[in-house]
């Protein structure tokens, strides 16, 4: 055309070598299209996108958005080609657009990558992106050669970001008017592409030799079919292999023989901060916001990004005035000149920000990189473009699932053992996560069962366009639920929304995101203060550890986190139970009680799985389990009472060693037998205190618990820990039979003697025998502590009385009525029975007497109801009767 | 066991140690216990000034570029090496010599320990060639520190005079465009700070008594000092704090960096308080750097578990002092090893500043990350009985 005297066909193709993602490139790239007028524009990119290149002269259109290719029979294999509104290649096809002149993608086609991407490396699901060279930061994958680190190093830069924005971003137009002086900067590049290619061949590239090749054989179709007058713009490496001459022949030879799958592409919408991540071009970069803005501000950048800066400053409530604009416009620009830059860079900005705006703070600091620097931009695309993979991942699952999208309300059983069931649950958990409500979860009819699930299903309309919006995400529902999950746990802000998290994460099986969560979560639960949350969160936490068991996923991180809990709880639940009134103490009791069962609850699980647990990453010296406990060697548990080298004790021999081993036969009463027996071996582990490993932590896990709760229960007065309090630790050593009976005795006598506050005394009666229905039963089965509660009683002063009644009433009102009837029985009869047994001493396994019987066992009707009895425990058929038998004849009685 | 580190004394603790050696040589007054730094390293100074072809702002010394590579170090054409005065960030030292190069007052923050006394030292020799003009900020600063006094004999004898005048380093520093320094500045009371906001914003010092001011000629800039962990004593009000560019000296970056500079002070401190020779307790070293850095920084050496971090301010000075602390138990009361047991009690001091809070940061550090660690069984079994 008019390319004055730019020597007419030489500058034809125009090549301009850019850096993808650089807003220099991208005015530059505009510049040089103006002054050329080409026929026709070429740009790296795979082909198939030629179809629905129009759409981004659509006004729904609005960057950062990416070209997505991926396999029509898998939209899990994806190719992501992300443009931002500085992309040299959006100014492109923008200015193309504008002028009606037709515009190619020049690459390999997508078909190609994609099944080369899938025959290199067996990728899942996730990331299957083609492995596009990087004409930016080194790729981390293979070892190769970084042609900006090159020239970078050649120049004596030892960042090659920076030298490339002072080399081309922050050059202005070239000197002086007229096309050359916009081509000139490109042919620079390209000569020192050159010389660099010269110098280490395609630098690690493998693939580009087959690239370059399509892209030579498009280059010269294209002149064919517009004329000379094209221009390709493309990374920057790939400017002297399309300037080589080769003939088609050589081309076509390299292109030979490739994979192919059927490839379908569409725009999605993309976003900043995905940007800033490594994926599609391969140049990820760090601060789109940045260059966006670099690329938009018409002139003075920096004193247009201070004055964005104090702005931002100013919304969130930090004072900035404008003397701190001017000063840090001063002070970036001299930091700028000492360091020897032409212009001050985003490095010189950050520092000028946090020296004169910050106070020298990284806090402040964080949100303008986060605002501002990264940016909050999200991209649209509009209604006419092709459906999103996603959708079709969906389509595909519900097809394969037999799961139809209905408008109707329908009810959905699921029976989670099976197989197609478990997937359903599953989609419907992930679409969940992703904000797409087709199901919402409803109360189970009938079994309550953890294996059954019912939901409820609707599909709306409104749906399809969650799952759109949803395409943000990933690919596939798996993945977009993933990536959601992950994001979510990092923006998560208080610990129960993390646990609940991870509580869905089980659900919906997305052992992907799970690391993160965990995380996350154990972040979060090291930075909480409160026991409360931390309390709050465990049992949830637990419950997911126990129901991941059900769904076989494997939750040793789960396990791992939640033990982490637990410690932390065990360290802060003493301080805290100090010094509360009655509604905190109250609540302080929920949570110790909530806390007990699920460290109950953890301990059976991590044992159960503890094979599991020992494979993970965890430091485990020694694989420790109930089944084939370890031997004792050093003494390192912290709760090794018993005497080392303890043979393994069969359950009903299970007399572990010290204080724990007195047979109670209150427990026997309110607990039931099997988790009796099963808490018996857990005790005998407990004795045989091995090595360090993670299931035999647990069991002294269990075991500190012990000693916390005996730390509160036997804490004391004035402002110490409330009675409520005291009294529910104490009962639930005792019901876990890690409480004497005596050693109970003592603390209620002490918490029922009259130097105690009638209230405090009343609260500590409510800790210890309200709550559950067991709570009565115990009274009725041991005269002495009702006798000792008698006693306390009658001795209240009449005046103090009126103050502890609605205590008590509220204690003894919630027990059954039998129980109710039996103890008033009790106390009518008069305190004769009771008073022996304060007198007499601990009841010995031979004792005849036990309280609440007639003297003696009367072994006639005790042989009549065993052999029931033992079907019920699942005993077998074993010989003598075991204190075990004795107690379970006692409960049954 | 704590042992606190004032501004001055932070001088000493850190990259200082570097340097003492060549203190002790180059000292040209031999009798002097500690030469200024100008003098320490005038051969550098002058070898930079020779080097040095870049502009020089108006009465500097060496332009912006020479004063930064005097405190990063180098090597000059000549083959001159410049030792490095501070080890941390480039950007941190490019920071703060800009912003005394646009004539901006420069505020270097950080911990104890954190050498910002010692780079204010070498800032202002490097640029003014003279790092006397210093007010040292205490609690009982009174404002004549700042503006100037009066010598009551002259004054009474003469009346008001330029003669019975005293003028404060900072008023020394404006007529002669040199370079001032405030050790402390949040120490000293809020009224006497905001003397400053004149001098650094109209850089004027007006004298009512004799009707005359001075006026700052080129050249003049003023550093000052203070300490980020002790905010609120006399906090800067934000007219004072809009005149200084503030500039953050991080503590060391790496593990090992600290537990070299822990070390070698702590070597040097046992040799001058003639303390029993004791055998390398560097793993214990190891140890003591490495708790302090992880309660410090809330997170674990690996990056796999966060903590809380306690109120105190477990500067590397704190490491030096409780190190130092347990060599000297394990010299006159243990078997001459450092072991853990000798620095527990003093890590436990320095961790539980504020009994309630921290004592269950500490043991929830020892339950959750100390019982776990592989070979720390010791360590963990030591605490546990002191904390007990």
């Amino acid at each position: 055309m008019t390319a004055s005297g730019a020597g007419g066909d030489a500058v034809w193709p125009l090549l301009l070598g850019v850096r993808h993602h650089g807003p220099g490139s991208a005015r530059a790239v505009r510049a040089a299209l103006d002054a050329y007028e080409p026929g026709a524009v070429l740009i790296e990119g795979p082909p198939e996108a030629d179809a629905i290149v129009r759409l981004a002269a659509d006004e729904g259109m609005r960057p950062p958005v990416a070209l997505l290719a991926h396999a029509a029979d898998d939209p899990g294999r994806a190719g992501f080609w992300p443009l931002a509104g500085f992309s040299p290649e959006w100014a492109a096809i923008q200015w193309a657009l504008a002028r009606d002149v037709p515009v190619r993608f020049i690459d390999l086609p997508a078909a190609n990558t994609l099944a080369m991407a899938a025959e290199e490396r067996p990728v899942p699901e996730a990331d299957a992106g083609p492995d596009e060279p990087s004409e930016g930061a080194g790729q981390a994958a293979r070892v190769r050669l970084d042609p900006l680190a090159a020239l970078a190093g050649a120049a004596g830069y030892d960042d090659p970001e920076r030298w490339w924005e002072d080399v081309v971003e922050h050059r202005g137009p070239g000197p002086g008017p007229g096309p050359t002086a916009s081509a000139a900067p490109f042919a620079a590049v390209g000569e020192a592409m050159a010389a660099l290619r010269a110098e280490h061949g395609d630098g690690g590239h493998e693939d580009d030799a087959a690239r370059e090749a399509h892209m030579r054989l498009r280059l010269r179709d294209a002149r064919r079919e517009f004329g000379a007058e094209v221009a390709v713009v493309c990374g920057a490496w790939h400017v002297p292999a399309l300037a080589r001459r080769s003939t088609v022949t050589a081309d076509r030879t390299l292109l030979r023989g490739l994979p192919k799958v059927k490839a379908e592409i569409s725009w999605v919408p993309w976003t900043h901060r995905r940007l800033a991540r490594h994926s599609g071009y391969g140049a990820g970069i760090a601060s789109p916001g940045w260059y966006s803005h670099l690329f938009h501000a018409p002139d003075r950048p920096l004193e247009r990004w201070l004055t964005k800066v104090a702005r931002l400053f100013r919304d969130e409530d930090v004072a900035v005035s404008s003397a701190h604009v001017i000063e840090a416009v001063r002070l970036a620009e001299t930091l700028a000149a000492l360091r020897g830059r032409p212009l001050p860079g985003l490095a010189e900005t950050m520092d000028a920000v946090r020296a004169v705006m910050c106070e020298g703070s990284e806090v402040p600091l964080a949100l303008v990189r986060d605002r501002l620097i990264v940016g909050d931009v999200l991209g649209e695309v509009p209604d006419s473009a092709p459906a999103v993979p996603l959708q079709r991942d969906l389509t595909r699952t519900q097809r394969s699932l037999r799961l139809k999208p209905e408008a109707q309300d329908r009810e959905l059983e699921l029976d989670l053992r099976k197989e197609n069931d478990a997937a359903r649950s599953r989609l419907l958990h992930r679409l969940r996560l992703l904000g797409v409500e087709w199901g919402t979860p409803a109360a189970s009819r009938g079994s309550t069962g953890t294996f059954r699930e019912t939901w409820r299903l609707c599909w709306e309309p409104e749906l399809a366009v969650r799952v759109a919006e949803a395409g943000v995400w990933g690919t596939t529902v798996l993945s977009a639920a993933t990536a959601k999950a992950e994001s979510g746990a990092v923006g998560a802000t208080t610990l129960a929304e993390v646990t609940e998290l991870a509580e869905r994460c089980l659900l919906a099986a997305l052992p992907g995101a799970l690391p993160v969560v965990m995380r996350a979560l154990a972040d979060r639960a090291a930075l909480d203060t409160d026991v409360g949350h931390l309390a709050q969160a465990l049992p949830s936490l637990v419950r997911s550890v126990r129901y991941g068991d059900v769904r076989a996923t494997d939750t040793a991180a789960l396990t791992e986190v939640a033990a982490g809990l637990a410690e932390r709880i065990l360290v802060g639940l003493p301080p805290a139970c100090v010094g509360l009134d009655p509604d905190g103490a109250s609540e302080m009791r929920a949570h110790m009680e909530a806390v007990h069962r699920a460290i109950g609850l953890l301990t059976e699980t991590s044992r159960t799985s503890a094979p599991t647990v020992a494979a993970g990453p965890g430091p485990v010296d020694a694989p420790a389990s109930a089944s084939a406990p370890a031997p004792a060697s050093a003494a390192g548990g912290i709760a090794a009472a018993g005497p080392a080298g303890e043979p393994t004790s069969p359950p009903a021999s299970g007399s572990g060693p010290g204080e724990v081993s007195e047979p109670d036969a209150a427990q026997g009463a309110s607990v039931p037998a099997p988790a009796e027996v099963r808490e018996r071996e857990s005790l005998a582990a407990e004795g045989r205190a091995g090595a360090l490993g993670v299931a035999d932590r647990d069991v002294g896990l269990r075991g500190r618990w012990a000693g916390v709760l005996r730390g509160v229960a036997g804490r004391d007065g004035g402002p110490g820990v409330p009675g409520v309090i005291r009294g529910r630790a104490a009962r639930l050593l005792l019901d876990d039979g890690r409480l004497a009976e005596d050693e109970a005795a003592r603390l209620m006598g002490l918490a029922l003697s009259s130097g105690t506050a009638p209230t405090e005394a009343a609260a500590w009666i409510e800790g210890f025998l309200g709550g559950e229905a067991g709570g009565g039963m115990l009274l009725v089965h041991d005269e002495r502590l009702l006798g000792l509660v008698d006693r306390w009683l009658t001795g209240v002063p009449a005046d103090a009385f009126t103050d502890v009644l609605p205590l008590l009433r509220r204690t003894f009102s919630a027990y059954d009525a039998g129980v109710r009837r039996t103890l008033g029985e009790l106390v009518r009869r008069g305190p004769s029975g009771a008073d022996e047994s304060v007198g007499g001493g601990p009841r010995g396994q031979a004792a005849p007497a036990a309280p609440g019987f007639g003297p003696g066992l009367d072994a006639g009707r005790a042989a009549a109801a065993e052999p029931t009895v033992r079907l019920l425990l699942g005993l077998g058929s074993a010989p003598a009767p075991t204190p075990d038998d004795h107690h379970a004849l006692e409960a049954a009685g | 066991m704590t042992v606190t580190v004032s501004g001055t004394e932070s001088t000493e603790s850190t990259e200082s140690t570097q340097s003492a050696e060549s203190d002790r040589v180059a000292g040209g007054a031999a009798e002097v216990l500690r030469p200024h730094a100008e003098h320490t390293f005038a051969d550098e100074l002058s070898a930079l000034a020779a080097a040095d072809d870049r502009p020089r702002p108006a009465r500097w010394r060496l332009s912006p570029w020479a004063v930064a590579t005097y405190l990063l170090g180098g090597t000059l054409p000549d083959g001159t090496v410049i030792t490095p005065k501070y080890v941390g960030p480039r950007r941190i030292v490019e920071v703060a010599v800009t912003t005394l190069a646009t004539d901006r007052a420069l505020l270097l923050l950080g911990v104890p320990g954190t050498a910002k006394t010692w780079v204010s030292e070498h800032l202002a020799a490097a640029v003014s060639g003279d790092s006397t003009l210093l007010v040292q900020g205490t609690a009982g600063t009174p404002e004549e520190a700042i503006r100037y006094g009066w010598n009551y004999a002259q004054l009474l004898a003469h009346g008001p005079s330029r003669d019975a005048l005293v003028p404060s380093p900072v008023m020394r520093a404006m007529a002669d465009g040199m370079t001032a320094r405030v050790e402390e500045l949040t120490r000293i009371p809020a009224d006497v700070q905001d003397t400053l906001i004149t001098v650094l914003s109209e850089k004027t010092l007006p004298v009512p008594e004799l009707g005359e001011e001075v006026q700052a000629v080129r050249g003049f800039n003023l550093i000052a000092t203070a300490n980020d962990r002790d905010r609120g004593v006399n906090e800067l009000s934000s007219a004072l704090r809009r005149r200084f560019n503030t500039v953050v000296l991080p503590l060391p970056a790496t593990p090992e960096d600290e537990v070299d500079i822990v070390a070698r002070r702590v070597a040097q401190i046992g040799r001058s308080l003639d303390l029993p020779e004791v055998p390398e307790g560097i793993d214990e070293i190891r140890r003591v750097v490495t708790v302090f850095r992880e309660l410090r920084q809330g997170v674990t050496a690996d990056g796999r578990t966060k903590v809380k971090p306690p109120s105190g301010t477990l500067s590397t000075a704190e490491a030096i002092s409780v190190v130092t602390n347990g060599l000297a138990l394990a010299a006159h009361f243990g078997d001459g090893v450092l072991r853990a047991g000798d620095v527990a009690a003093g890590i436990l001091g320095a961790v539980v500043r504020d009994p309630a809070a921290d004592r269950v940061i500490w043991q929830e550090y020892l339950e959750a990350v100390v019982r776990e660690r592989d070979g720390w069984k010791d360590f963990y079994r030591a605490c546990r009985e002191v904390s007990a």
